[in-house]
């Protein structure tokens, strides 16, 4: 999302979704999954809106959906790509949205090679290193800086944008209005998907033409001036070995399809938690601080005006990223950080390499990563590989878990499935594991950040019992206490923690700091110490601090705008006074192409945004996405800079040309425009290319983690949440009310299958991988249906993920059975399609048992 | 039968076409009324391992996976029915005409409440009720049933059930104004082309003379587990006393008269 539009969150709320006449629901089971957002599909279906849901199963989003298309798990983007084929086949785009705000004319380098013309490989790839050089895939004659977000693999490689738009300057010098030009970017994006027609969707997916066909001609029909088409997809898209290029194909798809920007349609990305979108803002990932500013890497940056120069384009609202990054450095390091000290940037912790979760826990096997601290989060359950997982975490030396349970993570020690198995003995570990008691969000006052980007404060109800703690109460006082050991020490390297602003007004018997403070620090002040109301008021001289830039404006006028809540019947359907949405309190990005060029709404039935010529100003519905007062026909000096660089017509502000990428010159590691790969565990053969699965995904060969080969394991197997239980589990084994609605692991089989396999319904059934087996039992259901592909019968295993080896429900761990194959751009783990066996009766028990 | 409550009659109209088969009223419910889990039992009945209304489970959803024909298509569709089941709180109240401790008594609602201090246990109303709604509560003995949330409605507050509800499928309020807004909707459902719409206990004129809780359904009632015609037990009480008076009458009259004869 952040490399085809220039923000990376979802680009639409969902009671947006109310006035989509047409969605399609895919990589989600959003009716089990988000039950209340949910309600706002059902909205649009009571007001005639088409509801299509694309599945390996058949789920409770199926159930009310106009149409179900049944598709084998890992084939989406041969789906996706057979939509794109049939917009452009059948001149289906949206031409003047398409021309104008997408980059479908701009001319790329002639030495750009296709999967086309290299058999599934785009041009510059090393075989050696297992990457590409993606110079060839740039702007004819605009060599892109490097661009922002992962720096993980510095040098010639896989220079890659993480969460925000790549980096360029300015409009590309060679470009075709016509759309004509052979290497322009439709007519390379013509070329690449031509093959992907009904017949090959057939063959790859399983889903008969005609389903197809009613799909993609269900997409076209309810697009346009007049209507719109909004998707929504969850982590049955990202978790994959090419996840991000699944939703990539979305992107193009609605760019196309003129769906972006305008209400009833976008892409609507569903979160898996609570917060995770809020996790990645102010983030808990290793690759990026605050605001997607990209970490620093250890060798190539070594001040702040390299690190922006290399990372930040000089036009689009990313030109200011040195204020954003310099109002961070002084809101952690206040008066210490000065324009003598180049702000404390040497400060800032850098990196060298891949760092994320999955490196972490080989690191532990391989015995150089000592200790964990683990804030609920239950790798031991809800990891893929989760039995490597428990291995790893018995080599540490300490482990801190803090939860609201006892979770399987740290009680592996003594109950994991390998110490009943006999591969592990509890004497034999020795890591010493510190469980402290977590309070719950009714204990504690704070924010959620939910999938809309929208942040709500969330007020204690009753002070936490016993010996439970906030995060924030954790993380202040470990940080405090660290400090305090530090008071005396003149090294250097303990200057970044001394130096650090650590402040916050502590309260109450147990000194809980306060949240409120925190937010006030991510909102911002300026010199005078006034709350800021706007990003565009953070300075680059060191006279505002900002702790997210993107969040800026959430404590405007001193007021906890976060807290507000305004009922939606006291305001419009908007309802901009509930909460506060970043960035600038938008809840529909790219609000500026729901008018046209000239800044008309497109039609009266989807006006959302538009230019008051009278005032001279945006408005609308929604706070427009786009400089207030910037008219339609505003066109840049030569050498405009940042948000002045983006003419009055480029909706899409984030970016350095000002539209939507159909075709991405840099960003991402694994190619410039999506392709179908298989999954790295896949019992069919890639029926597009020689090149079977992604060639960038990471994979690790070790004995830890033996890979499928062979026809031993002839299923696909995927894995999935249900409604009555949370992720991995221990917020809802724990409780009755939850875990009696499904009380056990189970696994859907489709009645053919069983009848192969001699599966009882309400049975016992093993399921295997080259990693372990585990059980569960059997559910027979019609709901799973075997699909035909290129002439033979694929099966498919449904598996919920939720279970583990304590709480009042207990079962075998799904994720057991998964490997570590990784997607390469966001190292995100595929559990969405693997192969597997499956056999009647329970696992062996090994050990004692035999 | 019932008393004229003092407050507008209330109650539930659970439209089958918009539950999304969450289980938040199955939730809800044992929640706000504090009941206890009801056994952690894998059934394999679809996704409902709930299985039906008892004394520890006060909402249950059903869930029906069935193989329709598709005429658009080249294979057979599927149909997910989902419908959250729930007491009828009846007109003519079986479980409690039955009642002999007079712990069942009819709410200025025109709910029909278990008072849990009053009742003693002896689970006339388990057998009485046509369906299969109220049960006794193991460990405790006592009869339990769905309240309609009648400490929530003297606050002034809609059922746990309904307020939890995503979707609306769950709707409560006036009983007059909910058979209005169903019938509208199975009005509308039909212009739309779903002609199996129907209500399910929407009228005075059934064996249980108007149910509290009733239901728009798109299969008949048997296959979501409901009669298809309840009966209230106690309707032809009456009649079958004055039966069985009659026939008692008649047996004494035969006896006599064979003793009379006997005699001669």
């Amino acid at each position: 999302m952040g490399t085809s539009f220039g923000r990376g969150g979802a680009t639409t709320f969902q009671q947006d979704l109310q006035f989509s006449d047409c969605i399609v629901i895919m990589g989600s089971n959003m009716a089990e999954c988000h039950p209340v957002g949910f309600q706002w599909v059902m909205e649009a279906k009571e007001r005639g809106a088409t509801v299509i849901h694309v599945d390996p199963r058949f789920t409770r989003t199926s159930a009310v959906a106009d149409v179900f298309v049944p598709l084998r798990a890992g084939s989406d983007i041969a789906f996706l790509g057979g939509i794109v084929n049939y917009i452009i086949a059948n001149g289906r785009e949206f031409r003047e949205y398409v021309g104008r705000y997408t980059n479908a004319g701009t001319i790329i380098e002639d030495e750009f090679r296709d999967t086309e013309d290299l058999d599934g490989l785009f041009s510059g790839w090393d075989p050696e290193q297992r990457a590409y050089d993606n110079t060839s895939w740039q702007y004819k004659d605009m060599p892109t800086a490097a661009s922002a977000g992962s720096r993980e693999v510095a040098g010639a490689h896989g220079q890659a944008a993480g969460s925000h738009g790549a980096t360029h300057a300015g409009r590309p010098p060679h470009s075709d209005p016509t759309l004509e030009h052979p290497q322009c970017v439709f007519q390379i994006l013509k070329r690449h998907f031509a093959r992907y027609t009904p017949e090959v969707v057939e063959d790859a997916c399983g889903v008969p033409r005609d389903l197809f066909v009613r799909v993609a001609e269900a997409l076209c029909a309810n697009s346009g001036p007049e209507r719109t088409s909004a998707f929504c997809y969850a982590v049955g898209w990202t978790q994959h070995t090419v996840g991000v290029q699944y939703i990539r194909t979305a992107a193009i798809i609605q760019l196309l399809l003129g769906n972006i920007g305008r209400p009833g349609g976008g892409i609507m990305a569903l979160r898996g938690h609570a917060s995770i979108q809020g996790s990645t803002d102010v983030p808990t990932l290793y690759d990026i601080l605050p605001g997607y500013i990209p970490q620093p890497h250890a060798r190539e940056h070594q001040t702040l005006d390299r690190f922006v120069e290399e990372d930040a384009a000089p036009t689009g609202y990313w030109g200011n990223m040195k204020a954003y990054t310099v109002s961070l450095l002084k809101a952690w390091w206040g008066d210490a950080a000065t324009e003598q000290n180049d702000f404390r940037f040497d400060y800032l912790p850098r990196i060298t390499g891949d760092h994320s979760t999955y490196q972490s826990v080989l690191g532990m096997l391989d015995g150089w990563v000592h200790g964990f601290l683990l804030l609920g989060e239950n790798p031991a359950v809800g990891s893929a590989h989760s039995k490597l997982h428990r291995r790893a975490l018995a080599k540490l030396d300490w482990l801190v878990v803090r939860d609201l349970y006892e979770v399987e993570s740290a009680s592996f020690w003594y109950d994991a499935p390998e110490i009943e198995s006999g591969e592990l003995r509890t004497a034999d570990i020795a890591t010493e594991v510190f469980l402290l008691p977590a309070a719950a969000h009714t204990e504690k006052p704070g924010t959620f950040t939910n999938t809309q980007r929208l942040l709500q404060w969330r007020h204690q109800a009753v002070e936490p019992s016993g010996d439970r703690r906030s995060d924030l109460w954790f993380a202040y006082h470990l940080g405090r206490i660290i400090r305090e050991k530090l008071h005396a020490s003149t090294l250097e390297r303990d200057r970044p923690l001394l130096d650090l602003t650590w402040n916050y007004p502590v309260a109450g018997e147990t000194e809980d700091p306060s949240a409120e403070a925190v937010l006030r620090e991510i909102n911002g002040w300026d010199d005078r110490d006034q709350p800021l109301s706007s990003y565009t008021q953070l300075k680059d001289d060191g006279s505002t601090a900002c702790g997210c830039w993107i969040y800026c404006g959430c404590y405007a006028g001193g007021v906890n705008q976060v807290a507000r809540r305004k009922p939606a019947r006291e305001q419009s359907w908007v309802a901009p006074e509930w909460g506060w949405a970043w960035p600038a309190n938008r809840r529909l990005l790219y609000n500026r192409a729901s008018a046209s060029p000239s800044g008309e709404p497109w039609s009266a039935r989807k006006q959302y945004v538009w230019w008051d010529a009278a005032r001279r100003e945006w408005t609308g519905a929604d706070v427009p996405d786009f400089d207030l007062h910037k008219p339609p026909d505003y066109e840049p000096d030569p050498g405009a800079r940042a948000g002045d660089a983006t003419a009055g017509d480029e909706p899409f502000i984030m970016q350095a040309d000002g539209v939507g990428w159909l075709f991405a010159p840099a960003g991402l590691v694994d190619g410039p425009l999506p392709a179908h790969y298989e999954p790295h565990e896949s019992p069919v053969t890639n029926p597009l290319y020689s090149q079977q699965a992604n060639p960038a995904r990471d994979l690790f060969f070790r004995r830890e983690n033996p890979y499928n080969d062979g026809d031993a394991y002839p299923f696909v197997a995927t894995t999935y949440r249900v409604t009555e239980h949370h992720t991995a589990g221990a917020m809802s084994r724990t409780l009755a009310h939850l875990a009696e609605l499904q009380p056990a692991m189970f696994c859907e089989v489709s009645p053919e299958l069983a009848r192969q396999r001699g599966l009882q319904h309400g049975g016992w059934a093993t399921i295997s991988t080259a990693r372990t087996a585990i059980e569960a039992r059997v559910l027979v259901t019609d709901r799973v249906r075997p699909l035909r592909v290129q002439g033979h019968t694929v099966h498919q295993v449904g598996l919920p993920y939720h279970w583990g080896t304590r709480g009042l429900t207990t079962g075998d761990a799904a994720n057991d059975l998964f490997p570590l194959a990784l997607d390469p751009n966001v190292h995100i783990q595929e559990v969405k399609a693997a192969t597997c066996d499956i056999r009647p009766g329970r696992r062996p028990r090994g050990g004692r048992d035999g | 039968m019932a008393e004229s409550g003092t407050e507008r009659r209330v109650g539930f109209f659970t439209d089958t076409t918009l539950c999304i088969g969450c289980k938040a009223c199955e939730v809800a419910c044992k929640e706000w009324n504090d009941v206890p889990a009801d056994g952690f039992d894998f059934l394999g009945m679809s996704y409902d391992n709930t299985g039906e209304l008892s004394a520890d489970s006060w909402r249950h959803v059903a869930f029906i996976e069935q193989v329709v024909p598709d005429a658009s298509a080249s294979e057979p569709g599927l149909r997910w029915l989902m419908s959250s089941d729930v007491c009828k709180h009846c007109t003519h109240a079986a479980c409690l005409d039955v009642c002999p401790t007079g712990a069942i008594f009819r709410t200025e609602f025109d709910t029909v409440v278990v008072q849990a201090d009053v009742c003693n246990g002896c689970g006339y109303c388990v057998s009485a009720c046509p369906f299969g709604v109220i049960g006794q509560r193991e460990g405790d003995g006592r009869a339990w049933k769905c309240t309609m949330c009648y400490d929530r409605l003297h606050g002034g507050l809609e059922p746990a059930c309904a307020k939890a509800c995503p979707t609306a499928s769950i709707q409560f309020g006036p009983l007059d104004e909910l058979r209005i807004r169903a019938r509208d909707r199975v009005e509308e459902l039909h212009e739309r082309g779903v002609s199996s719409a129907r209500l399910y206990l929407d009228g005075d004129n059934d064996g249980i003379g108007g149910a509290g809780a009733f239901f728009l359904l798109l299969d008949e009632p048997e296959v979501y587990g409901l009669p298809p015609d309840p009966v209230v037990p106690t309707r032809d009480l009456a009649s079958a006393w004055r039966a069985a008076a009659a026939s008692g009458v008649a047996l004494v009259a035969g006896v006599a008269l064979a003793f009379a004869r006997d005699r001669r």
